[in-house]
């Protein structure tokens, strides 16, 4: 095998992700012809699903936003080298932490409630991925198991939470008491009338201030710089004295508080009381648009939307179409994952071949960005 | 099978070559090959008789990995053409040039380090879908090309237990089990011990006197003159020369190689020690299995000298300097700097060792000295990040990191002059140049130099062995380990001998004889040699 020259950089982030994504909709549309309807009508309900009207783009935004924070939870963790899979877990149990501040200050104005319940979420979410950090940090425990069991005990700590501590006397539901309307936030329709009355709400702002924090902390800080070189080559960062140990807990702490804004965007964004289940996997979807964002701001903003699409243009897809069930959905939602995120490589050989034949001068080109991208 | 093929022509050959088709092996003729705007391989000509041992030689980045390359069939050659036994072939991949009787033996093994020997020979070759049938004659193989090569291991034996020389011994039996008459060998004796190269020299004098073909590459001239019969110069992607080894120097062979003359011998002054800048005393080091590695060590380093700390590799050199830099904890002892005790334990000990005036060039910079996936400029700051240097607070000041790095990379002649080339696209004794850089800008007071030399090709070594001659006559103190012992014979001012994590003696360079220093580093004289006065210092 003769060696392949790097993609130049718009098409490595660009032209590749779309390739993956055309033929995700390819395979899906096959499917959606096996069960006797029409794959482009269904289509044409996921794009105006999600696109459509300021309604339905308000909900695409509304996920998106919780997709954000797990998707930047899951890529500061990824440039130490770690593999933060517990975002749901620690986006969970910070509810707990956001929901514990907002009911005893729900009469205040939310503007005052709302800056405290990000601390809140964030130190509750934080705290969560500190111990699997910690643990592999001391101990030598690997994250990726201890964050998939950190899921598992949030899960069951919240069940008991709520039933037993949050639940008000009386009230059959599984979930908290109501924040006072006085309280709540108001949701973004009421400034811009084109959202309608969506979920999308003021923590979006905050999902892009994290984009652009993220970008700064990775490529501008000190800090980055460390968890950067740790993240490349452990080795290196030991003999440079920078202690290991240190910079993956403060990193997995970060994560976690990432993840933790999935609690502010529901809880104090949406629906103003703590629910069980609110996080609905946006942790796991976060690996992949990680994954899909190659671990950077900009491409994680939009795999964020574009799974935010996936998400509401397939709700709407079932009440549009009712021969494609909510299952359905979620097989076209799945497909994308694969194909953006598992195989996220498998075209790349032949594209890069593509573009060694067409001039040498862009193989030289190739190179040249190659060398040039890491901060970009 | 390719193997039987091959293998049944291979023994009759003699070195002369009288009855084959053709008396060379190998034929290479106008060989081009690019990448992007890098001309790796201009028209390059070059015949390798059967039965001889054709060493090629050039600086790192010369073009003799990318040349082996296209022969071995990993890249293919832009134009020109290759003829195998007389007979030209398009060589698409590695499994055909094994067909064509073409092995390889890589600088890192390819081997799978929890199957037993037998076993990696056979992988990959395997005669059909029970294992036991081709085990059994690999066994019989094996047996055969032990006698016949004396290349004897035991097939049972684990890869991970064994030692490298070991390893690379599997790797040629590999290849003859696949049918090879011409072996490649790139960098063999990089990850040898002194006595396990000799060892591989003497198989490779046998597999030609058997009428194999062997093909060197290296950039040590010393194994050069030791073991080919023919050598070929490289420089800058062209072939310079093919000269028969008997009739030419390493002098001759060094100029070619670099295109100017080239000092061998290290040009300097007499040292002017001054007072104790870094004193170690009962250290005691373990390695990451726990096995104590340096076993009660005392020693001082004064300002103005440099101390050579020799040795085979493994016994003991690593763990000291890692110790020493503050990257792995010491169980005892004191390792102290201008007096004043350095506190070295935990993670980030290195830190508290910089801050303390303490530079420390390691002994493998790929693994610990840089992030080769950095850019030039990161790496620049690497162990340096929290500098007021490099911006204030939290923030990194990329601008000014970037101003440092392009400076340095002007002072130490640094190639490419890029800062925002990934680090891995440099060569071996560019990288070095980049650490160098780093660490002897910082201004230390004491610096610990391992291997400054290992895989770095000569114009380099010349320059980095001047810099560190330099910083000792600006009343730096340094600590110089290096296998090699040339090295350390024309740096150092005192040389301190290692073996098995003691030191068994010092030596005076200027009077003390390789065959001395030798049986001090095997073991056999325990006797400290009255040691001269550190002042006396060496004139050449």
């Amino acid at each position: 095998m003769s060696a392949l020259r790097p993609l130049p950089r718009w098409a490595d982030i660009l032209l590749l992700p779309i390739i993956n994504l055309v033929l995700a909709f390819v395979i899906s549309g096959l499917v959606v012809l096996a069960i006797g309807q029409n794959p482009l009508a269904a289509l044409e309900a996921i794009v105006g699903g999600a696109f459509g009207s300021g309604y339905n783009f308000g909900y695409t935004l509304y996920y998106s936003t919780n997709f954000i924070f797990t998707g930047l939870a899951v890529a500061v963790a990824a440039h130490a080298g770690l593999f933060n899979i517990g975002g749901n877990g620690q986006a969970y149990i910070a509810g707990l932490g956001v929901i514990l501040v907002a009911l005893p200050l729900q009469f205040l104005p939310w503007w005052i409630t709302f800056p405290i319940a990000i601390l809140a979420g964030a130190a509750v979410g934080g705290f969560w991925a500190f111990i699997p950090g910690w643990l592999q940090a001391k101990r030598g425990s690997h994250v990726v198991i201890t964050t998939i069991m950190f899921n598992f005990i949030a899960a069951a700590i919240m069940v008991y939470m709520v039933v037993n501590v949050l639940k008000p006397a009386g009230v059959l539901a599984p979930e908290s008491a109501m924040i006072d309307p006085a309280g709540r936030m108001p949701k973004l329709g009421t400034f811009i009338p084109w959202f309608k009355n969506t979920d999308v709400n003021f923590t979006l702002l905050l999902a892009l201030l994290c984009l652009v924090g993220v970008y700064v902390l990775i490529w501008h800080t000190r800090f980055g710089y460390t968890m950067r070189a740790l993240g490349h080559n452990p080795t290196a960062t030991t003999y440079a004295g920078i202690s290991n140990s240190r910079t993956i807990m403060i990193v997995m702490t970060l994560s976690g508080a990432l993840a933790g804004m999935v609690a502010v965007n529901q809880i104090v964004g949406v629906q103003y009381r703590l629910v069980l289940d609110y996080v609905a996997d946006a942790g796991f979807v976060g690996i992949a648009v990680a994954l899909m964002g190659r671990n950077h701001p900009i491409g994680i903003l939009f795999a964020a939307l574009l799974f935010g699409a996936l998400y509401q243009g397939g709700n709407e897809l079932q009440y549009v179409i009712p021969g494609l069930s909510k299952e359905m959905v979620v097989v076209i939602q799945a497909l994308v994952i694969l194909f953006t995120g598992a195989m996220e490589g498998m075209f790349r050989p032949g594209l890069q071949r593509a573009f060694m034949l067409l001039s040498p001068a862009q193989k030289a080109e190739a190179e040249a960005r190659n060398t040039a991208k890491s901060e970009s | 099978m390719a193997s039987d093929t091959h293998m049944g022509n291979s023994p009759a050959q003699r070195p002369s070559g009288a009855a084959a088709a053709s008396e060379f092996a190998i034929e290479l003729i106008k060989i081009n090959k690019s990448f992007g705007p890098v001309h790796a391989n201009k028209d390059i000509d070059l015949a390798i008789r059967r039965g001889s041992v054709h060493g090629i030689v050039g600086e790192n980045g010369a073009g003799k990995s990318t040349l082996m390359s296209i022969l071995y069939g990993f890249y293919t050659a832009d134009s020109g053409e290759i003829r195998v036994d007389g007979t030209t072939h398009a060589i698409t991949d590695s499994r055909h040039a094994l067909a064509l009787g073409i092995g390889m033996v890589h600088q890192h093994f390819m081997l799978v380090d929890n199957f037993s020997i037998l076993e990696n020979v056979v992988l990959g070759v395997e005669d059909n879908a029970l294992l036991g049938p081709s085990l059994t004659r690999a066994r019989k193989e094996l047996v055969r090309l032990a006698k016949e090569y004396r290349l004897d291991v035991d097939p049972d034996a684990i890869i991970e237990d064994v030692s490298v020389g070991t390893q690379q011994r599997v790797e040629i039996l590999k290849a003859l089990y696949r049918g090879a008459d011409v072996l490649i060998l790139d960098e063999p004796t990089g990850v040898l011990t002194p006595s396990e190269a000799d060892d591989l020299f003497r198989v490779l004098k046998e597999l030609r006197d058997q009428g194999k073909t062997i093909i060197l590459i290296t950039h040590k001239l010393r194994e050069i003159m030791a073991i080919t019969d023919y050598v070929s110069v490289m420089r800058q992607g062209e072939m310079v020369a093919t000269l028969k080894t008997s009739e030419t120097d390493p002098g001759a062979i060094a100029e070619l190689m670099v295109g100017r003359r080239v000092l061998l011998e290290v040009d300097k002054g007499p040292a002017t020690p001054g007072e104790v800048f870094l004193s170690v005393e009962n250290l005691v080091v373990k390695d990451d299995l726990g096995i104590t590695r340096v076993k009660d060590v005392s020693f001082t380093v004064r300002s103005g000298e440099i101390v050579g700390i020799a040795g085979v590799a493994g016994n003991g050199q690593s763990e000291l300097l890692e110790s020493v830099s503050g990257m792995r904890d010491q169980s005892s002892g004191v390792v102290s700097l201008k007096g004043k005790p350095l506190s070295l334990e935990g993670d980030d000990g290195a830190h508290r060792a910089r801050e303390a005036g303490l530079a420390h060039v390691p002994e493998d910079r790929q693994r610990m000295g840089l992030v080769t996936a950095f850019e030039e400029w990161e790496n620049a700051i690497l162990g340096y990040q929290d500098d007021p240097a490099y911006g204030k607070g939290w923030i990194l000041d990329i601008d000014a990191a970037r101003a440092k790095a392009r400076e340095r990379i002007a002072q130490f002649d640094i190639r490419p002059a890029n800062e925002r080339l990934k680090t891995a696209n440099f060569s071996g004794g560019n990288q070095q140049k980049i650490v160098l850089a780093r660490e002897m800008s910082s201004n230390p007071d004491v610096l610990i130099v391992g291997q400054p030399t290992r895989g770095v090709d000569i114009g380099a070594i010349e320059f980095i062995h001047n810099q560190i001659i330099k910083m000792r006559d600006a009343g730096k103190a340094i600590l110089l380990v290096s296998v090699e012992l040339d090295e350390i014979r024309s740096l150092a001012d005192r040389i301190l001998v290692m073996f098995d994590g003691h030191i068994v003696g010092e030596a005076d360079p200027a009077t003390a004889t390789e065959g001395e220093l030798g049986l001090m580093m095997a073991g056999i004289s325990e006797k400290t040699a009255p040691a001269p006065k550190a002042a006396e210092g060496k004139t050449k």
